[in-house]
């Protein structure tokens, strides 16, 4: 079955499958299910497309990115903006109908696309530096952004952007995370994606071998970027306010997080930590009906700290959570890669 | 691994199974910020709402029915307080939401509420869009247009300042608000703004910014930031000689403010929602029940607490059921309730129309100067 093709690629049809799957439940049962319990499974499938892209350039390229919030928020208020003046023009344009769709996709892509320029910006020059230094860069550009975003008022400025029409819902949301997840997967097994390996592991090694490191960083930083771009339209338009408080440093730390704690280099691994990550917030909150007392970050804080100290180098490392799967006959070679 | 995800588990499903509703209860649900950067405003506005609920059960509840709050922390993040705000409503199945203090939270919530249909009260939310989000969001304080206007007039007849600086913090809504409505209410009455300077939460050093100030030589400054920062350029400017008062907001009460400012903050005059040495009946009752429970001096944002609480509760006994529509018309006809922050009024767009006081800082507190009528 594998080889079978569809829009040219092999085995595609899977991942067709699972966005099927996706719209299916999204029309069934999304209106019967508990609001909240959907909030926070539309929450984690945000924060998979934001782990996912992350991982990209902190996990399989290795290279340190703390400003992943900074590309949220221009995705965000970029696609806000423009939906929000869309419909403002021409107010007989049912949000629900087609056209809307439409108008809420373009917008979404623009977003996507503004962030993946401003992550090409800021790469190129700043690709050349490793490590620390590239970390403090990025954090000092998420930071920029978030201050240029407070001092433009046409999209409120401090006092944040109210009244985004409501135009995401789970069936997009789903459709994105299985879309960045597809992505950076085929991407991988690419030679692209085996050039991003080969910076990561070893920078001189993979110039000698005729790979241009910094075009390959670049690629990658302005990839992630385009998908942090999406999440952040997808973001805008579920919560129907954006506030650049929401897109500070503490953001970011968030989404590393996540990706350190799934392992860096694993897809599924970011998955799994992006959704316990949220879920697990949440699930505490009750524990404060009963304390008083917020002792949420506290848990919170001490789990991870057991989890690195029990897995350092995340749950999955740089696996797969199906090469942990005995029953499936792999290859030594496919454990490897 | 294993040991922790199931203990884990069944901690959350057990937690979660345990249900809060009781036939002779009416819950309410309050978001506040009880951690993070703003946590005494969310602290002090629940202490406020605790005290209302207390004093209502004993009395014996609204209609026999005893108040039981539910008070979710949102950090301090909008998202938090949309996902808080959704399982009070959708989980707990609230018949009202009390919240939230700072309005970047409030916006984030009001379109929840307004889906919902449940009634959302915040207490001292003054961004005027909050209330414009839908006819089931309220609140019990007044609007930034109307505190800035108030210091401009306050400014204008009473200092008969005619020129003033401004000195906003761009990283705060609030701030910007108030600094915009100042700007406009003084330049119409014929005052003229020399030089409209900036900072940013956190900044320590505010001397260039207060330099470009002294050399326009104005007769005030307007400065509506957070108390933090307002006392550290109350200190700066005292040292560049700069003599002329300090104006500023509510977000200037805070007894923090005289610790950090010293003596430079004094003859400094800011606006608030009320006044701990107003001796009317209901003022000092609630300052003496505070600090019985409290142990401390209530602040604006307990007061307001406290009158967003008894303001619902007054709703809720006139309403003729508590469904979402009947409580939202019962609390629409709140009309000259007398509350400690003043005689609260809703409007038809869901504002309170209440009067300002404004109080004037000196070495022993903050002294009560006049009030201002809208």
């Amino acid at each position: 079955m594998n080889d079978v093709t569809v829009f040219g690629i092999k085995a595609c049809w899977k991942w067709v499958v699972v966005i099927a799957i996706f719209w299916t439940f999204h029309l069934l049962v999304s209106d019967r299910l508990n609001p909240y319990i959907f909030d926070i499974i539309i929450y984690a499938g945000i924060n998979i497309i934001l782990a996912v892209s992350l991982n990209l350039v902190n996990g399989f390229t290795g290279q340190f990115s703390m400003g992943h919030a900074g590309f949220m928020s221009i995705g965000g208020y970029l696609s806000a903006y423009l939906t929000m003046l869309v419909f403002n023009l021409f107010p007989g344009i049912d949000t629900q109908s087609i056209y809307g769709t439409l108008f809420f996709l373009s917008a979404l892509f623009c977003g996507g696309l503004g962030a993946a320029v401003s992550g090409y910006l800021v790469g190129l020059p700043s690709l050349r530096l490793k490590g620390d230094y590239l970390a403090i860069i990025t954090l000092g550009f998420g930071e920029i952004i978030r201050v240029i975003i407070l001092n433009i008022e046409t999209i409120g400025g401090a006092r944040g952007l109210p009244g985004i029409p409501a135009l995401s819902h789970f069936g997009w949301v789903y459709t994105f995370v299985v879309l960045s997840i597809f992505t950076v997967w085929r991407l991988m097994q690419s030679p692209h994606g085996r050039a991003f390996l080969s910076v990561r592991e070893d920078e001189v090694a993979a110039e000698a071998m005729g790979v241009n490191t910094t075009k390959t960083k670049v690629r990658a930083f302005a990839l992630g970027a385009f998908f942090a771009g999406i999440a952040g339209g997808l973001f805008a338009h579920y919560l129907l306010y954006l506030n650049p408080q929401g897109f500070d440093f503490n953001k970011s730390f968030e989404i590393i997080i996540m990706v350190v704690l799934g392992g860096m280099g694993s897809i599924s691994g970011s998955v799994i930590a992006a959704v316990f990550l949220t879920a697990i917030r949440e699930a505490l909150r009750e524990l404060q009906q009963f304390t008083q007392i917020d002792f949420r970050m506290v848990i919170y804080s001490l789990m991870l700290i057991i989890l690195m100290l029990t897995r350092p180098n995340g749950l999955f490392g740089t696996k797969e959570i199906f090469h942990f799967i005995p029953l499936r006959r792999r290859s030594l070679h496919d454990v490897k890669a | 691994m294993k040991i922790l995800n199931l203990f884990l588990a069944t901690a959350i499903l057990s937690l979660s199974v345990i249900s809060y509703s009781d036939s002779n209860e009416i819950l309410v649900g309050e978001v506040g910020s009880l951690t993070g950067n703003e946590a005494t405003f969310g602290t002090s506005t629940h202490n406020g709402i605790d005290l209302a609920f207390r004093e209502v059960n004993k009395k014996g509840g609204v209609n026999g029915r005893m108040l039981k709050l539910l008070t979710l922390d949102d950090q301090g993040k909008p998202e938090e307080a949309a996902l808080a705000v959704k399982k009070l409503i959708t989980q707990t199945k609230v018949t009202a939401v009390l919240g939230e203090v700072a309005s970047s939270r409030s916006l984030a919530m009001a379109p929840i509420a307004q889906r919902y249909k449940v009634t959302m009260l915040s207490p001292s939310s003054t961004n005027p869009k909050v209330t414009q989000l839908g006819d089931y969001i309220f609140r019990v304080c007044f609007i930034d247009p109307f505190q800035g206007h108030v210091m401009a007039k306050f400014a204008l007849d009473t200092l008969k300042a005619k020129k003033v600086a401004i000195l906003r913090d761009v990283k705060n809504d609030y701030s910007v608000g108030l600094a915009n409505f100042f700007t406009d209410t003084f330049k119409k009455n014929g005052g003229t703004v020399l030089v409209d300077q900036s900072y940013s939460a956190g900044d320590i050093d505010f001397k260039s910014q207060l330099t470009a100030i002294r050399a326009k030589n104005p007769e005030a400054i307007f400065i509506p930031g957070y108390y933090t920062e307002v006392g550290l350029i109350a200190r700066q400017a005292r040292e560049l000689g700069i003599k002329v008062p300090l104006l500023g907001g509510d977000g200037w009460d805070s007894p923090k403010l005289k610790e950090i400012g010293g003596s430079a903050i004094e003859n400094s005059y800011f606006s608030n929602h009320y006044s701990e040495e107003d001796k009317s009946p209901q003022v000092v009752e609630f300052i003496k029940n505070y600090k019985e429970v409290y142990g401390s001096v209530p602040d604006g944002l307990a007061a307001m607490g406290y009158d967003a609480a008894k303001v619902l509760t007054l709703a809720m006994t006139r309403a003729k059921s508590l469904n979402g529509p009947d409580l939202r018309d019962s609390l629409a006809m709140t009309k000259d309730f007398a509350g400690v922050t003043g005689k609260i009024t809703l409007d038809k767009s869901r504002n309170a129309v209440k009067s300002a006081v404004i109080l004037k800082i000196t070495n022993d507190g903050f002294k009560y100067q006049t009030t201002i009528h809208p």
